[in-house]
């Protein structure tokens, strides 16, 4: 076996280990993005401008600045304010943060894409603003963004290789101790590189099998 | 005279620039069928999302069942006692047809969902839908979706029905299907303010024909009257063309 591939093999185990925790650091920064996303969302197709307002300073702000410098305000800036994340933490609530941007962005074209009726019918049955949207409207929409949804999840699972940077030993941060301890960079980036695939290319595959799942027979 | 369920007086509704209702006075009474004609344009899906309170209108009263609607009044009350059915139907389609006639009655009224899904299963039979019970709407055939929507406004036990042109989007030979559902709710005494094309069904079932024009009622009448004398010559000229058709 060569040497790079012997490298490789050796500490496979280790980047694995890292694969996980770039997987549980996407799930939670995808979870809380979801849950800002939702309730933003909302608030960006509110008439009521102390929501509307607010909602689209926050998405259009997020969305216009890198990741990486939220990323370092959240972990370099805010301890300057008191507040000290550790590294993982910090990572989560800057990932989730970015991805609540942009999912409710996803969120609002998902409300918008339910018909004007869906919502009329709903309100001519007596049902409230919150009941229609919770029992008809968000159903419906999230029918609709599943695709845009996986996209994201992949996006992030890509994205939270950033968080290397402020030294959380996800996926991206193991490859790089290994190397410094072997020099490899081919063999180990080749191999961080597949695992990533392989992990997005699954989640696609995943995403796929829901939406045919939820698709309305 | 008999109960009165609703009254307009003076009712203006605009989009933007544009008048739509201009001056509008109607009152129904508890088992009346009126039917709403005219041209399109002339107000008269306006007129009923109006009385349902999912458009808001800039000037004019609307009394529902003798109370003053106000910007106290709580809509969702009103709403729930007024059944609509709409031209698109608007069924809910991830909800199978019993749960989207359960829906509201369990989360609006507080129904347990057993007492529910007797009461619709009861409502389905009545529409002709026993079969459908456990379907998703886009299985059903247009006809069979509008009697699913009338059957869903039914649960709420509406005091007065609105059916807003609900069998324009009908192939033709499935609009007779319909029309027999809602002759029979006009038979079982339901209050109901019907826009529609269907003359036969206008002349058969309604007791007062409506005829809107530019925003306001031109004329109206029993059947007999409408069809036979109309007094306005906009009538004459709309009915002339509707009828020769």
């Amino acid at each position: 076996m060569p040497y790079w591939l012997e490298v490789l093999a050796n500490n496979f185990t280790y980047l694995l280990e890292g694969a996980l925790s770039t997987l549980r650091l996407t799930s939670l920064s995808v979870l809380i993005g979801l849950i800002i996303g939702t309730f933003v969302g909302m608030g960006r197709l509110s008439r009521y401008k102390f929501l509307n307002y607010p909602a689209t300073v926050y998405v259009e702000f997020i969305r216009g600045t890198p990741l990486l410098v939220q990323l370092f305000i959240i972990y370099f800036g805010l301890p300057q304010l008191g507040i000290n994340l550790p590294k993982y933490p910090a990572a989560i609530v800057a990932l989730g943060i970015n991805s609540g941007a942009y999912v409710a962005e996803i969120v609002r074209a998902g409300i918008q894409s339910v018909p004007r009726g869906q919502y009329e019918a709903a309100r001519s049955l007596g049902m409230t603003h919150g009941q229609t949207m919770r029992y008809i409207i968000l159903p419906q929409a999230f029918r609709n963004i599943l695709p845009a949804l996986g996209n994201e999840f992949i996006a992030m699972t890509k994205d939270s290789s950033l968080a290397s940077v402020i030294g959380v030993t996800e996926l991206m941060r193991t490859g790089q101790i290994v190397i410094s301890r072997t020099f490899q960079s081919f063999s180990i980036y080749g191999g961080v590189a597949i695992i990533y695939f392989a992990m997005t290319f699954t989640m696609s595959r995943i995403v796929r099998w829901i939406e045919k799942k939820v698709a309305i027979k | 005279m008999k109960e009165e369920i609703l009254r307009i007086e003076n009712l203006h509704k605009s989009f933007g620039k544009l008048k739509v209702l201009k001056g509008l006075n109607l009152v129904v009474h508890k088992g009346e069928v009126v039917v709403i004609i005219g041209p399109s344009g002339g107000g008269k899906s306006t007129l009923l999302r109006c009385i349902n309170h999912l458009e808001n209108y800039q000037k004019g009263k609307i009394y529902f069942r003798g109370e003053l609607v106000t910007e106290k009044t709580n809509l969702n009350e009103v709403r729930a006692k007024i059944g609509m059915v709409f031209q698109q139907f608007n069924l809910f389609p991830h909800l199978r047809v019993i749960d989207n006639l359960t829906l509201a009655p369990v989360k609006v009224r507080g129904l347990s969902r057993e007492e529910a899904e007797k009461k619709a299963k009861k409502l389905l039979e009545r529409v002709g839908l026993s079969d459908k019970v456990f379907e998703y709407p886009h299985k059903l055939s247009g006809g069979q979706q509008q009697r699913v929507a009338i059957a869903r406004a039914l649960m709420m036990d509406p005091d007065l029905m609105l059916f807003d042109e609900p069998t324009s989007a009908l192939d033709p030979e499935l609009v007779w299907e319909v029309l027999e559902v809602m002759k029979d709710l006009a038979k079982s005494g339901m209050t109901m303010i019907v826009v529609t094309h269907e003359m036969g069904f206008a002349k058969e079932v309604a007791n007062r024909i409506v005829f809107i024009d530019g925003g306001v009622i031109v004329e109206e009448g029993t059947p007999d009257e409408m069809f036979k004398e109309p007094k306005n010559p906009r009538t004459r000229e709309f009915l002339r063309r509707i009828l020769e058709v």
